[in-house]
């Protein structure tokens, strides 16, 4: 088989763009993800009344519906109603209501492997309840949060590619564009997988290699 | 040989350091610890000892506030620890607690272990901290393992750790709960011997175990606890060779074949 080598030369710039632009996106995304996360764990795993109905009405709807419908809804819905949100915000949005979900149910559920014994531990040398949190639980959680919160974040990096239903110039709106008027296909496809894995092989193994190192959780104690 | 209580007495300090008044303890409606009196002074070693499940664990975990408790008063070097305000963190530094599970911190070293509660809790200066815990770590044997993480030890050294650890808060009362029962035999002496050599420097200890020639050795008093209720307390070589109750004495009677 023969490859336009001309035609991928010439889109490199076109894909080095949108690349930033998912890359963009998913930071965003998975930043705000994790501080979603992060307070709705909390708040489950405090038992904050109110505020934990919400935070499971939440994860509920979030966890149910497709992200492309989310987006549909964030672009198109909201606009009827007055109110317009540029793509870009309109994508972030998107990823992290998805995101903010799936992070709140990794940390929770580190949260619960924490066992009684060792915060009665903590308790025994006196701890107060801000240090426990930051000297017993945080870390422990944190430790076997880890492999799903890694998993989400490639998760939500590869949902980026969906967020081009609304417009936003990442990697999978520049391929369906170049596609429609260039018909080089195969050459196009090639280029978007290439993009897809450049971003996330090297995130892949950064975040295998933070797993390993918080990964004593696991021996037990 | 009635003398040998006598000297026993005499050499403690009879300054009483924790008192347990009319203390009841329910977990909804059932009582698991009823009416309970006993007082400890100053270097004395109680051994509680009592049947599964008839309240032991509880009875210790009330006194450090792990528990609420639901009726009576424990009164700490004068102070209640009931009634009115009670900072449950300026107490637990002076009561310190050893876990049956050991249940050192899994992503500590040794000596992070060891150096938290006195360094974040009591706020002393590092390099003093730092020389005590290898002291003691150095006391239990273990000087070499500081920077090991508790997953590399043997139970036997996880326990020795685990009694650095709440010795480094120069605690007033030491309160061991079954730190032995989760040992591998070959393991159970080398954490006795260094809890008799604690009672022997004098640090005033409640122990729960189930060891009874440990108990015998080190405690100044039995306390015989059956169904919630201390049944008897007696000096051990009279509760071991002549128990005032008919309950004691089935409870000894299972130990032997
Ligand atoms: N959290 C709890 N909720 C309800 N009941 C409890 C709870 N913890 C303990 N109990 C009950 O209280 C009683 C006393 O328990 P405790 O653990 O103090 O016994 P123990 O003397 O330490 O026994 P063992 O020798 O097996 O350790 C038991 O009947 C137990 O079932
Ligand atoms: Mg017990």
């Amino acid at each position: 088989m023969n490859l336009n080598w001309q035609f991928i030369i010439d889109s490199l710039p076109l894909y080095r763009q949108a690349a930033w632009a998912t890359l963009k996106l998913g930071f965003w995304g998975i930043l705000i993800s994790l501080v979603i996360g992060l307070i709705c764990s909390i708040a489950l795993y405090l038992k904050l009344k109110g505020l934990k109905t919400i935070v499971k009405i939440y994860i509920e709807l979030s966890r149910n519906t497709p992200l492309l419908i989310q987006l549909f809804f964030l672009y198109f819905g909201l606009t009827k109603l007055g109110i317009t949100l540029s793509e870009n915000t309109c994508a972030i949005i998107g990823l992290s209501f998805l995101g903010g979900s799936y992070m709140a149910e990794a940390f929770r559920s580190g949260l619960e492997a924490v066992s009684r014994s060792q915060i009665e531990s903590g308790l025994s040398i006196g701890l107060s309840q801000a240090q426990l949190v930051r000297y017993v639980i945080f870390p422990q959680a944190f430790s076997v949060s880890m492999p799903s919160v890694a998993a989400n974040c490639i998760f939500l990096l590869k949902e980026t590619s969906i967020v081009g239903a609304i417009a936003v110039v990442d990697l999978m709106n520049v391929t369906k564009d170049l596609i429609g008027m260039y018909y080089q296909t195969f050459e196009s496809l090639l280029m978007l997988v290439a993009a897809y894995l450049i971003i996330i092989l090297p995130l892949s193994m950064l975040l295998t290699w933070l797993e390993r190192r918080v990964r004593y959780a696991e021996f037990g104690n | 040989m009635e003398w040998i209580g006598v000297l026993i007495v005499n050499k403690k300090d009879s300054r009483v350091l924790l008192e347990i008044k009319n203390l009841y303890k329910k977990y909804g409606e059932t009582t698991v610890l009823d009416n309970i009196n006993l007082s400890i002074s100053k270097g004395e070693v109680i051994v509680i000892l009592g049947p599964s499940g008839c309240g032991k664990s509880t009875l210790l975990r009330c006194l450090n506030g792990l528990e609420k408790i639901q009726g009576g008063d424990i009164i700490f070097r004068d102070k209640s620890l009931v009634n009115g305000d009670v900072n449950w963190q300026e107490v637990r530094q002076q009561i310190g607690m050893v876990f049956q599970n050991y249940e050192l911190f899994p992503h500590m070293t040794v000596i992070e272990n060891i150096i938290l509660g006195p360094v974040k809790v009591q706020k002393r200066d590092k390099k003093e901290v730092m020389e005590q815990a290898r002291q003691l770590l150095d006391r239990v044997g273990l000087l070499d393992r500081e920077n090991s993480y508790p997953r590399q030890l043997s139970g036997g050294q996880k326990q020795r750790v685990a009694i650095v650890r709440a010795l480094c808060m120069n605690p007033e009362i030491m309160l061991f709960d079954e730190v032995t029962a989760a040992l591998d035999p070959e393991m159970v002496r080398e954490v006795l011997d260094v809890m008799l050599g604690l009672a022997k420097q004098g640090m005033t200890m409640i122990v729960v175990t189930h060891e009874l020639s440990f108990a015998r050795a080190v405690a100044d008093r039995i306390v015989f606890i059956d169904k919630g209720r201390i049944c008897e307390i007696t000096e051990p070589r009279e509760f071991f060779t002549k128990p005032k109750t008919e309950r004691a004495r089935h409870f000894l009677n299972r130990f032997q074949y």
